[in-house]
Order: C-alpha cells, then structure tokens, then sequence
C-alpha cells in the first residue's frame, strides 16, 4: 500500500498518450496503491476524461501562489516538491522526456533525494529500477533507499494497460515563495503539431542511403500511414540531410517505439545505443551482411527506395 | 573568467563491456575516452577564455586512470586540473556532485561552471543539477547555444518536438552542454605534448571529508542487456515482402 504522484505531462493542454505507461507502472501489478495524478499545466477536465481507463485515483492540478510556474522551471519543481511532501507521497514518477528529465533533476535536487532517470522499469514495493548503463549495452537494477522514490521512465518503455477507475478531482494550492534561479524568456514552438520522436509510438528512420533532405519524403509518407514519426542516423544528419532534432543515438535521442523500421542503416553501436529498447525492430538494407541484421527481429533485404514505398502502399490498402 | 569544467573518464562508446561480478565490468580491458558531451564543454570553456582572458579549470571525480581525460582536456586548451580520486568504480551522483563542489570551492571563485548533459557510462542525468543547488546556482542542462550579456548567460535548450526554450541565468551558474553546442577541436600534436605538463592537483574523496559509503542508491546487478537473436529474413521481390511484414507487424506482432 503506497501512495504513489504521477507527473502527467501536457502538451497544449492536453495529456501526452506516453503518460499512460507510467501510470501502469506505478500501478504495479497489484491494485493496492492509491495513485494520484499531479497536473502542473493543462485541464483537470481533459486530464480526468484521458486518465479514466488507466486507472488513476485523483487528478490533482497544482495552483502555485507566489511564482508564475510558466517562466521558471526551478518555481515547477518547488511547486512539485511541496505536493510530494503535502501529500505524503512514497514515490514520484513521471516521464523521462526532455522536460521530464530537466524537472525530475531539479526536484531531486532541490529535495536532496535520489532519482532514477531514464529508467525502463520500475518496482515501487521493492524500490528497484532498471535502467540501461553503457549505451544500453547493460542493464542495471539500482535499489533506492529513500523515504520518496523519484523516478522518471523512459518514454513507452512500459505499455499502458488499461484499468478503469473513475478519478476525482481534487485540486491542491501550493506556496513556492522562491521562484528560483532561472528565468525563461521565449519560447520558440516549432511548427505543425509533429509527433516528438522520443514519444512516438512508431519510427521509421532513414540513414545515409537516403542522399537528400527531398527524399526523406518517402519516410515521412510511410511514417503518416504508420502514424509514426521520422527519424535519421548521424551519418545522415552529418551530411545536412536531416536536422538534429531528428537524430535518433548516442549522441540524439533516445527512442523506444513499439515498431523501428531501420531503413538503410549500418546497425552502429551508437544508434542502437538509442533504439535497442524498442519492441519490435525491422531493417531494410541491400546487403544481406549488414550487421544490423544480427540485431533486429524482421528484415528485408532490397532498396530502400524500392521497398519503402510499396511498404506505404501495402499499409494502405486494407 | 575562471570557469571550471566537469570532465568525467568513461568507457568508449564503441567499447565491448565485459560485466563482472554482480555489479561491475572489467574495466581493465576496455578503452576508456572523455566523456563525449563532456568536450562539448570544455570546447565552450575554452572558447571564452581565447575571447575574454582567464583560466579554464577541469575538474574530475574518478579513478587515478581519470588523469588520461583531465590531459585530453588540456590538451584541447584547458589551463589546468583537479582530479579528486575514488577507488569504487561508480559513484552516485549525489556524492560525486558534493566532491565536485568541494574540489571547486576548494581551488576559486568560479565565473561559469560547465558540465556535460549527462555521462554516457552511467547515464544519471543529474549531477549538473545537484552541483548548482549545493553551490546555490542557477542551472540549465542541455544546451545548444550560449551568449554572454550584461553578466548574464543567456542559453537556448531544445524542449521536445523540434520546440525550443531561451532562458536567462545570473552568473556565475551551471551549464550543461550537448551536441550542436559547438564542433570541439581535435588537439594537434604539440597541444597534447605541451598538455603533459599542465598542473593538476590530486586529492581523494577521504581528503574532502567525503565517504562513498553515503550514497543512497545502490547497484544491485550489471547485466548485458538481452541481444536480440537476428533477424528473420523476409523473402521475395520487394512488394511481396512488403505484404508479408504488414501482415506480420498487424497480425503477429500487432504493433500497427
Ligand atoms: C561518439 C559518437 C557518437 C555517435 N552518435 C551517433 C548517434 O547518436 N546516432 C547515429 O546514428 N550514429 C552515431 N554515431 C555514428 C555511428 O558510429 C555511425 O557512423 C552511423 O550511425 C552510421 O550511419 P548509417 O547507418 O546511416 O550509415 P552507414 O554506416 O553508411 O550505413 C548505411 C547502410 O545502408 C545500406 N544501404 C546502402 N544503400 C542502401 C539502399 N539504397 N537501401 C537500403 N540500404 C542501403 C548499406 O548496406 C549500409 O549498411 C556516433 C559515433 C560516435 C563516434
Ligand atoms: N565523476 C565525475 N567527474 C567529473 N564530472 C562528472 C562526474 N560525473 C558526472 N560529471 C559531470 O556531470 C555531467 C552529467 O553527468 P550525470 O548526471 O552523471 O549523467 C557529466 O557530463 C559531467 O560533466
């Protein structure tokens, strides 16, 4: 029996999908734990009508007296740090985006507790994670010994499962008298409601091979009738084919899609340093000795300028 | 400007890690580097002491083979460094960010403190952040670019979705640096000579009144993580098989 906070993440006011696997996270098999849902932004309504199958039971949205929680990061992570202790959490988790990462590391901080971040399993009764070590070339089970766990998962890491429970709100006012050390002063929205690639459901990435930024269009046809999001190796970002913010390794992002379709990918080390979690791999590449074979589930052995686009048919026709 | 950079030693990204025990490798068998968006930092670093004077200060918390990434780093342009000596071979961040502090405050007053985003050994994505609450700083992580104004570091971070934030922090504060940040330089002969000489202070742990036994975060087990067996090799001409791994992917695996 534990009382366990999810920071469920908004984007525009509404509840990312990639939040529901952490709530059957904190679940955690049983049914014993009670499970509130802390809302710095967005509404308790939408989030009350998106949380329902997944069984959390209180939507609470935090009102911070004393900081505009929207220009500093370090008054979100005050207002976060006096909910934990308001209402006597045994454990905080939430999602290990970009964002995710930033407030769980200045809660964890500012609380002076241990955090696990980026990890693709959690067990609150035990306090134990796992998480990747080395470039996901290992696993580590880490023990926390803390009054409150901190834990931020990987994005889809866990599937969500469903667990009807109605949710109440009940609405939480915290005093955060220092707005803290940092300030925000624009932010700069990229265009047209993309799918984050750290959070899609589905990737379908283009290395090297692709030659051009025009012939990614070819991934991004497929991707739309995958409902995906496109990705590029460094290789292909290197050569100017692609912006950074599509490169999915070592040293871009860090996926875990249910599907990754690899086309015309080496299999380097670094890239599957950030893709290695994703449930299902498939890679399309001309040669049959392409390393990447020997790490994958399914693979086709063509061009991808062939086989991509047949593939985008095949999907569409039912 | 004084600024202090935090370098840590990791095992090369390309390198095959062989676990050991329950919860160890065998690092003596495996190449070890900077860590990658450590050099990020000292670039940066470096980079605004060639425009605006001072010194730049690496610090690193790691095993004595920890001098091997305190001298690439000089040898990029660093003035300098500090290595506060551990013998476990991991240290929670918590521990780690206090030694940083204490080797820091030991040593100067810091202008601006660079970190990397996060250390690709252990990928803790922390210890930048608990630096800059120990020394009272403000803290901003994964940075892509940086200008200096009127005594303020002002900094663009990617937020998600292409989306980007720009934030303004008092120095002196903490900067977490990432890929895109800069090209860092590939130190020429002579630099990696000339750094060989470069001063740098040793300590231990113990020396700062500092103990490992304190961390509250313990690695249970290390395993290699599962390999996937290789791939099933779908056959036929291009459309055929394109079919027959729709078919799978809807029907088998169902992730569409
Ligand atoms: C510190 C460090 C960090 C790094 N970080 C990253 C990272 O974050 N992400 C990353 O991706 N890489 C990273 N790399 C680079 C990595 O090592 C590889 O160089 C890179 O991933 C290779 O990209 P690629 O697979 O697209 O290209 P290649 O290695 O050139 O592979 C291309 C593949 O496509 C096949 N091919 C050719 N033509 C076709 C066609 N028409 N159709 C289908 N297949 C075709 C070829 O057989 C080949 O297997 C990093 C490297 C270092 C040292
Ligand atoms: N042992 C260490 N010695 C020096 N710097 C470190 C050490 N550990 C972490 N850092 C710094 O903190 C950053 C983030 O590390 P982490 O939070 O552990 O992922 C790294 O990129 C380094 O700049």
């Amino acid at each position: 029996m534990a009382t366990i906070g999810i920071w469920i993440e908004t984007e525009g006011g509404k509840v990312k999908e990639a939040n529901f696997g952490v709530i059957t996270a904190a679940r955690g098999g049983g049914g014993e734990n009670t499970l509130l849902a802390l809302l710095l932004d967005g509404s308790a309504e939408a989030a009350q009508e998106a949380l329902a199958p997944y069984g959390v039971h209180k939507i609470v949205p935090l009102t911070a007296e004393g900081a505009d929680l929207d220009q500093s990061p370090d008054a979100r992570a005050r207002a976060l740090a006096a909910a934990v202790e308001k209402l006597s959490l045994n454990a905080l988790l939430g999602l290990a985006t970009t964002p995710g990462r930033d407030l769980f590391a200045r809660l964890a901080a500012y609380l002076k507790l241990p955090l696990a971040s980026d990890c693709i399993s959690v067990d609150v009764a035990r306090q134990t994670v796992c998480k990747s070590h080395f470039s996901g070339k290992t696993v580590a089970t880490i023990r926390m010994k803390a009054s409150v766990m901190l834990c931020a998962l990987r994005p889809n890491a866990v599937e969500a499962q469903p667990a009807a429970v109605r949710p109440e709100i009940v609405p939480l006012t915290v005093t955060v008298q220092d707005p803290g050390r940092v300030r925000v002063l624009e932010v700069r929205k990229a265009g047209g409601g993309k799918i984050d690639l750290a959070e899609a459901g589905i990737i379908i990435t283009g290395g090297r091979p692709i030659g051009s930024a025009e012939n990614y269009k070819i991934l991004e046809a497929c991707a739309q009738a995958l409902g995906g999001a496109v990705g590029a190796s460094r290789a292909a970002v290197d050569a100017g084919f692609a912006p950074h913010s599509m490169q999915v390794g070592q040293t871009g992002k860090t996926v875990s899609p249910r599907l990754y379709i690899a086309c015309g990918l080496s299999g380097s080390v670094q890239h599957f340093a950030g893709m290695k979690t994703s449930k299902v791999i498939v890679a399309i590449n001309t040669d049959k000795d392409a390393p990447i074979f020997e790490k994958c589930d399914y693979g086709i052995i063509g061009d991808l300028f062939e086989v991509v686009p047949m593939l985008t048919e095949a999907l569409t026709q039912k | 400007m004084k600024i202090y950079v935090c370098v840590k030693h990791v095992p090369d990204t390309a390198a095959n890690i062989k676990t050991a025990g329950a919860n160890g490798f065998d690092d003596a068998v495996c190449k070890f580097i900077a860590n990658p968006y450590d050099e990020y930092a000292v670039e940066q670093a470096v980079r605004l002491m060639e425009s605006q004077g001072g010194e730049v200060v690496v610090v690193s918390v790691g095993k004595e083979a920890a001098m091997a990434t305190l001298r690439s780093a000089m040898a990029m342009g660093a003035t300098r460094g500090i290595l506060v000596t551990v013998e476990s071979q991991f240290l929670d961040s918590e521990i780690t960010s206090q030694a940083l502090k204490a080797a820091i405050e030991k040593d100067g007053k810091p202008d601006l403190i660079f970190t990397g985003k996060v250390a690709v050994d252990t990928e803790g994505f922390q210890t930048a952040y608990r630096l800059a609450e120990a020394m009272s700083l403000p803290v901003v992580n994964e940075i892509l670019k940086m200008e200096l104004r009127d005594g303020k570091a002002v900094v663009e971070r990617e937020i998600g979705g292409g989306s980007r934030e720009v934030l303004e922090a008092g120095l002196p504060c903490v900067l977490g640096a990432t890929k895109g940040l800069n090209e860092p330089r590939y130190p020429k002969f002579p630099d990696i000579m000339k750094a060989k000489k470069k001063e740098v202070k040793q300590m231990t742990l113990a020396d700062l009144g500092l103990s490992a036994a304190a961390a509250r975060i313990e690695l249970v087990k290390l395993e290699k993580a599962p390999d996937r067996s290789g791939a099933k090799i779908i056959p036929g001409p291009s459309r055929e098989a394109a079919q027959a791994l729709v078919h799978i992917l809807r029907n088998v695996e169902k992730v569409i």
